[in-house]
């Protein structure tokens, strides 16, 4: 069903004539531990509903928890990628809330001694200047461990929505999965580029924990969710960065939860822009309040108003011991961590030889990791970037899903691409041959190989059978033949047309075409 | 410290899902703000250069492998909640209708 709103909102240049957006963007991330943060049950995505809990995810009386080392391995870990201190010592909290997601009644968090602080994460954005890129350095505040809730099912009421349910049926598989939650610090600055850098944040957040190997980050399925606080001010000149601007105070803040693409992102900021703008223009005060995030129509929707509720009387974990990781520990784990992908990137940029041009397309497909594993197969990188960016980018787009989940989820590796690429370089397939190749194999066909053999694709290698087909296309077209005979040499175009529908399009263009001009008498 | 108000018991109340009449609202500001002058008293003791205490056992980091383990069978889970249904706790209305 789709969901409409009432809210006015202004056209987003418009309400950056007046106004300055200033962002908060905490970030969820749902750690690929065996199993939970505090016990030993699995956390299996999409086990049958509560086969993965026990007495302490299920908060039952005198269960004990005990913490996970890896949950706190990659706590650090991540903590350090994000250029953050790491805490000498450091407690769990009580979040106590009541909450049929949560059967402890409280969720075990962090308050005020989070793991990791102070930190930032610079992201590369478009230039103002609209030519190349520019870095815009992210502020970290903290990054803390906690733990996730259960799913809830609506029943009753038209729509599956918690609105109008008559009750809800609670699966707590999820309950007790160690997340950690990143909080950037403001961002101001970013001017009219705000969605952008919003964006931007949450695509290299997520290519950094990637690389990592923490968690599976799937938005789609929730193991990473974006919250985004949004609030607006005056504008002070036309330099977001200048000293007024920043001076000028930060106005009412919404929160919009659980918006769940890289694109939704950028498109929750742009339109919490608007909607803030409206109010303002109006005469009217934004309320600070949490909104819903709806992915089909682009808008968001009141969420219930920030008010008692929110009390959550944070007071320290007495059922788990202080977190005091050692130096030692820190620093093996930071001379461990991988290369960081900005790094990596321009490593790749400098080996494959790519033009800016292309580089950015192919960043903005999310395809480096598949170009790469592509090389790394035996493929040339120019050729693996034209494949992956040729029909399985634009299904991807179709479909609304990233390059590599895409890739992975109608079973297309880096091995069939370049295995397709050494088609081509057999001589077995030509160009033409090899996009059909290339779409059956996204169709679930098989390796190119394979796709090529049941499709019966293949160049024909017999030059007889061309010239064959060359002498009747020549005599068929005479006069284009004469054309160029006196030299009209483009016009061959015409007959290489002809010859490839003769050959039923197996056969190789550029050898069509020499053959034409050879028997015409011209030299191409 | 400042004095308990009524407000705020009626507050806390709210925050942990107690109903109270207004006769039980009354009784419990006076009660609850002897209890909370009782224990008052420990304010009094010196602390001047004494460490803060978060656990009364000296020790930290104490974690376990990240080795999955039994968990229950979803009817022992199940069991013990007052209804259910497709393998999952039933529990009440979460919103309220607006």
């Amino acid at each position: 069903m789709a969901t409409t709103t009432t809210d006015d909102v202004l056209g987003y240049d418009e309400a950056l004539t007046t106004f300055d957006p200033v962002m908060g963007l905490e970030v969820h991330v749902e750690l690929g531990t065996r199993t939970k943060m505090f016990c030993g049950c699995a956390t299996e995505f999409g086990a049958e509903p509560n086969t993965q809990v026990c007495p302490v995810c299920l908060g039952l009386p005198g269960a004990l928890p005990v913490v996970n080392e890896i949950g706190v391995e990659s706590a650090i870990r991540m903590g350090l990628a994000l250029n953050c201190s790491i805490a000498q010592w450091c407690r769990f909290a009580r979040k106590n809330y009541f909450y049929p997601d949560m059967p402890k009644n409280f969720q075990t968090s962090q308050y005020d001694e989070p793991i990791a602080f102070d930190g930032y994460l610079d992201v590369e954005i478009p230039a103002a200047t609209g030519e190349g890129t520019e870095i815009f350095r992210v502020e970290i505040e903290r990054a803390h461990m906690e733990e996730d809730t259960g799913k809830s099912l609506h029943v009753g009421g038209a729509t599956g929505r918690i609105q109008g349910a008559e009750y809800s049926l609670v699966d707590f598989n999820r309950a007790g999965i160690p997340l950690i939650e990143i909080v950037t610090r403001p961002i101001a600055g970013a001017g009219e580029r705000a969605p952008e850098v919003a964006k931007a944040f949450v695509g290299a957040l997520r290519d950094l924990l990637r690389s990592l190997e923490v968690s599976d980050l799937k938005m789609e399925q929730g193991s990473m969710r974006c919250d985004v606080n949004l609030s607006l001010r005056a504008k002070a000149g036309d330099d977001p960065t200048s000293p007024e601007q920043l001076a000028v105070p930060l106005g009412t803040r919404s929160e919009t939860k659980n918006v769940n693409s890289l694109r939704s992102v950028e498109r929750a900021v742009r339109y919490e822009v608007c909607r803030h703008a409206a109010v303002l223009t109006s005469g009217g005060s934004v309320l600070q309040e949490t909104r819903h995030w709806h992915e089909d129509t682009g808008v968001t929707t009141s969420g219930r108003e920030k008010s008692d509720a929110d009390d959550y009387r944070y007071f320290p974990e007495p059922d788990l011991v202080p977190v005091a990781p050692s130096r030692e520990w820190v620093e093996e784990l930071r001379s461990a961590l991988p290369e960081p992908p900005a790094l990596r990137r321009k490593r790749l940029l400098g080996e494959w030889g790519f033009s800016g041009l292309e580089m950015r397309d192919v960043i903005n497909a999310g395809a480096i990791e598949l170009i790469e594993a592509t090389v790394a197969a035996g493929a040339k990188a120019q050729s693996a970037r034209k494949w992956w960016l040729a029909e399985p980018s634009r299904r991807a787009n179709t479909e609304g899903v990233d390059l590599a989940t895409y890739a992975e989820q109608v079973g297309i590796t880096p091995e069939h691409v370049a295995e397709l690429e050494s088609l081509i370089v057999a001589g077995r397939l030509n160009d033409k041959m090899a996009r059909q190749v290339l779409e059956g194999v996204l169709d679930g066909e098989g390796a190119p190989t394979v796709v090529a053999d049941a499709r019966g694709l293949e160049l024909v290698q017999d030059d007889g059978a061309l010239e064959a087909a060359v002498d009747t296309v020549i005599a068929a077209n005479p006069d284009v033949a004469d054309k160029i005979r006196g030299g009209k040499v483009q016009a061959a175009g015409a007959l290489i047309g002809q010859v490839m529908k003769e050959m039923k399009g197996q056969a190789d263009a550029d050898k069509a075409r020499a053959i034409i001009l050879t028997k015409l008498g011209v030299e191409g | 410290m400042a004095d308990l108000t009524r407000d705020d018991v009626a507050h806390l109340a709210s925050l942990a899902r107690i109903d109270l009449s207004d006769a039980e609202l009354d009784t419990m500001v006076g009660e609850l703000a002897s209890i909370i002058s009782s224990v008052a008293a420990v304010q009094q003791a010196p602390i001047d250069g004494v460490e803060p205490m978060s656990h009364p056992m000296p020790i930290v980091n104490v974690t376990r492998p990240d080795e999955v383990r039994a968990s229950l069978t979803p009817e022992a889970a199940l069991a013990m909640a007052p209804a259910s249904e497709i393998e999952r706790f039933a529990v009440p209305r979460i919103l309220t209708e607006d």
